[in-house]
């Protein structure tokens, strides 16, 4: 103990400390992070003017990952870095370009959601290049969703097949390896049905013999019910279950309420008749 | 008072119950008991008043609640749920909430209170321990809080489960899988339990009945108990506020303590009640009805559950297969053994201290937290253990909200469940030890006062000064430790109580938790220098000489 007594007095013991606390909480958090690779560099192939819009949009965008016929591409160990898009159809070309998952910056655990940026804020470029990549091979095109779903049967829909991943109001949840099923708060109808349709990332596909359309519709139904729905109880604290409730009746009730009792006892009687 | 003369009207029946019942009397000797004052006694309080929130608000809500699992179709005004399948129980719980005038506020005022009474039972308890207010005469008060807080546990789960939505149908269903992991008779205690497959039609009625007659029957009863024994005993109190082990300082009951105790209740009531109003709890009209089939991610039970839940998601999947039978270590150990270690360890713990230390007087003056380190350490790393449970039974909202993967949390929580207890319980200790030192040296010198005086020679130093008589007498509360049994009496022959394993078990233990302990002495003067030598901060002795 007197040894550590005079290694703790010197004068640069409280920058080691610090520097070993800084180097632990890095480890630490590189180790609980999802894995992340550089990122990319998105490089442009332009090349042939002749071709359609959506094969240059294509080619200029795309293809310096998924390779210039769509084919995908591999790394030297012959793991994939980016699939095939030959017959995944216009639907999911649709779906992840316009929640702004492609073009990717990473290749993290999972391809996060981001804002939309040119060329494809113009919905038309989105639209060519969809269009491209359906008639490479066909598959689902984007989906007109129909009108009119059957809300309570959307929920009881949802709490079987959703819910598991995306919580019962859709807050989102963890998965497994980095992964993680997004909330779907400012998710489009149109999005939702692609998703359901093609599934994205580590959504499994919900084909129209799983869930027909007028299913698919009622859980799109559903979502935007719930959405739009005021919280009848006060705040929603974030509506995902009793964590959150724990937290604020631990901070705020019985912080308040510790609060009250150091306020109670720090009030003496004045005077106190014998008696 | 006693030369005002009553009306007559007042009078009469008072003397009429004061000539059978004798309450004059009892009051006299009553009414005037002196409470002892201070901010962390009144944390159990706040268990006593939520309690009778909740016996008021479970009465209101039985009224229209249906403990029935009858199949209906809803027809309420609740839009989205319209026309959906559920049982009564649910259907009436979503009557309570959208067409019962205040059912809504009743629901969460019950709920909140639910959650403030468990978080109540368990800061109270904790200020016990750490105070060692649990030392003789009070175990068998402490015992009794301990079987309130297991009471409650089940009790908050009933009451969880009983609206049958889709939450506490996935509690139901875990507590159906721990009841039949246990070896033998589990799958006979899960058919007994639910008289039949999971969920059948016989478990939200029976688990009604337990919710509102048997358990708040038990747990009134032992607060009654809990309250005599506390009234009979008299209160502990904290050092260094005049009291002794033989005299007890503080306020009478009536006036002062009454009209605390009174507005405290307000307070409590009003905390509930705003955290009802303004935070919305178990909104069962989202989680939807339970259905066996379905499942929500950040299922978590109340936080009380917590460290159940985490330790079954930190539990590798550890199964022995026998002579075509299966134990399943995977539910059985984490079910068990964290809980069994806390609850078993805190009540068994007065009676361990008292073995370790030789200590079997009374104690009516609590201990500084510091003065008693190995404890506080104990306490400590329990407290971190639980903790580290606590945050694994939300491990997928942490990885969710904080973007970590959910697999490095498991792994994480594996780790730290052993390691970080161990660690706090070092850490724990050495600042309490260095509190003691700290206390040492103002007892010994004074406190430093901050005030930097220059001598005629140009030294700077820094001038002590004599702390109050109160903070004296705080600081002077520590009771030094007995000196350990000595080995050998004077004959040469081992002592007793030193001999065999246990003897030599018991001596060390003593020691373990005495070890490095401070005296503190002196009379806080600057101008004595105590006998209590330190390291450094000689200089006022030198200016003041």
């Amino acid at each position: 103990m007197t040894r550590f007594t005079a290694w703790r007095r010197r004068s640069w013991a409280g920058y080691a400390v610090v520097l070993a606390a800084l180097v632990a909480i890095g480890a630490i958090y590189a180790g609980v992070s999802p894995a992340t690779d550089q990122a990319q560099a998105s490089g442009s192939q332009a090349q042939a003017a002749d071709l359609a819009k959506g094969k240059q949009l294509f080619n200029q965008n795309c293809a310096s990952c998924h390779g210039l016929n769509a084919e995908g591409t591999k790394d030297s160990y012959d793991n994939t870095i980016a699939p095939s898009l030959i017959g995944v159809g216009a639907a999911s070309v649709h779906f992840q370009i316009t929640t702004g998952r492609m073009p990717a910056m990473t290749t993290a655990a999972q391809v996060p959601a981001k804002k939309v940026v040119a060329p494809f804020d113009d919905p038309e470029n989105v639209t060519a290049v969809a269009e491209y990549v359906q008639s490479l091979g066909g598959g689902p095109g984007v989906p007109v969703v129909p009108e009119g779903g059957d809300v309570g049967l959307g929920g009881k829909l949802f709490r079987t097949n959703c819910a598991q991943c995306h919580n019962f109001t859709g807050q989102g949840g963890a998965l497994t390896e980095g992964k993680y099923a997004p909330n779907l708060l400012e998710t489009t109808p149109v999005q939702m049905y692609e998703a359901m349709l093609t599934g994205p990332q580590a959504m499994p596909i919900f084909n129209d013999t799983t869930l027909t359309p007028e299913d698919k519709a009622a859980i799109i139904a559903f979502i935007e019910a719930v959405r739009g729905e005021p919280n009848p109880g006060g705040a929603g604290l974030g509506r995902m279950g009793p964590v959150s409730e724990g937290v604020v009746g631990w901070l705020v009730g019985i912080g308040l309420l510790v609060f009250a009792a150091i306020w109670i006892t720090a009030k003496k009687p004045k005077k106190l008749k014998k008696s | 008072m006693a030369d005002e003369q009553l009306p007559k009207a007042v009078a009469g029946p008072l003397n009429f119950v004061d000539d059978r019942l004798g309450t004059v009397g009892f009051m006299k000797r009553n009414v005037k008991k002196v409470f002892p004052d201070h901010w962390s006694f009144l944390l159990g309080e706040i268990a006593l008043y939520s309690f009778i929130v909740l016996l008021l608000s479970g009465v209101f809500l039985t009224l229209w609640f249906k403990p029935s699992m009858l199949e209906v179709h809803y027809h309420g005004s609740y839009e989205p749920l319209q026309g959906v399948q559920m049982s009564e129980a649910f259907a009436s719980t979503l009557h309570i909430t959208f067409d019962v005038r205040g059912g809504l506020l009743m629901r969460q005022i019950h709920h909140w209170a639910a959650i403030l009474f468990m978080a109540s039972l368990m800061v109270h308890m904790l200020r016990v321990f750490f105070t060692g207010a649990y030392r003789k005469p009070r175990e068998i008060n402490w015992l009794i809080g301990i079987g309130l807080f297991t009471l409650g546990m089940v009790e908050g789960l009933f009451g969880y489960s009983l609206p049958d939505d889709l939450l506490s149908g996935t509690g139901l269903r875990i507590t159906q899988g721990v009841l039949e992991s246990i070896p033998l008779v589990g799958t006979y205690g899960y058919m007994f339990l639910f008289g039949g497959e999971f969920p059948g039609v016989d478990i939200i009625p029976r688990m009604f009945t337990l919710h509102v007659l048997l358990i708040p029957g038990i747990i009134l009863a032992l607060i009654t108990a809990h309250l005599m024994i506390m009234w009979h005993q008299k209160h502990t109190q904290m050092p260094g506020t005049g009291g002794t082990e033989t005299k007890v300082t503080g306020y009478p009951f009536y006036p002062v303590f009454m009209a605390k105790g009174g507005a405290y209740f307000l307070y409590t009531f009003g905390v509930i009640a705003l955290l009802a109003t303004f935070a919305q709890i178990n909104p069962i009209w989202l989680f939807g009805p339970y259905d066996p089939s379905a499942i929500s991610a950040g299922s978590q039970p109340d936080f009380y559950m917590g460290l159940l839940e985490g330790s079954l998601r930190l539990m590798p999947g550890w199964e022995i297969t026998a002579w075509g039978h299966t134990l399943s270590l995977n539910v059985l150990i984490p079910a068990l053994l964290p809980l069994g270690i806390i609850f078993t360890g805190a009540a068994i713990f007065p009676w361990l201290e008292r073995w370790v230390t030789g200590d079997h007087r009374y104690h009516h003056v609590n201990d500084r937290p510091r003065n008693a380190p190995t404890r506080t350490a104990l306490g400590v790393a329990m407290v971190t253990f639980y903790g580290v449970l606590w945050l694994a039974g939300a491990n997928d909202v942490l990885a969710e909200k904080f973007h970590l993967s959910l697999f490095a949390t498991t792994y994480f929580f594996r780790v730290t469940v052993f390691l970080f207890p161990v660690l706090a319980f070092i850490i724990t200790k050495r600042i309490c030890l260095g509190l003691q030192r700290s206390d040492a040296a103002t007892m010994a010198h004074g406190y430093e006062s901050g005030t930097i005086l220059m001598s005629p020679e140009g030294e700077f130093s820094e001038l002590h000064k004599e702390p109050a008589a109160s903070e004296k007498a705080k600081l002077l509360s520590k009771e030094e430790p007995k000196a350990p049994l000595p080995a050998v009496d004077a004959n040469g022959v081992p002592a007793k109580g030193t001999k065999g394993p246990i003897g030599h078990l018991r001596t060390r233990l003593a020691l373990w938790w005495n070890a490095d302990t401070v005296p503190i002495q002196g009379d806080g003067d600057p101008h004595h220098h105590g006998g209590h030598e330190t390291e450094e901060g000689d200089q006022p002795k030198q200016l003041t000489h």
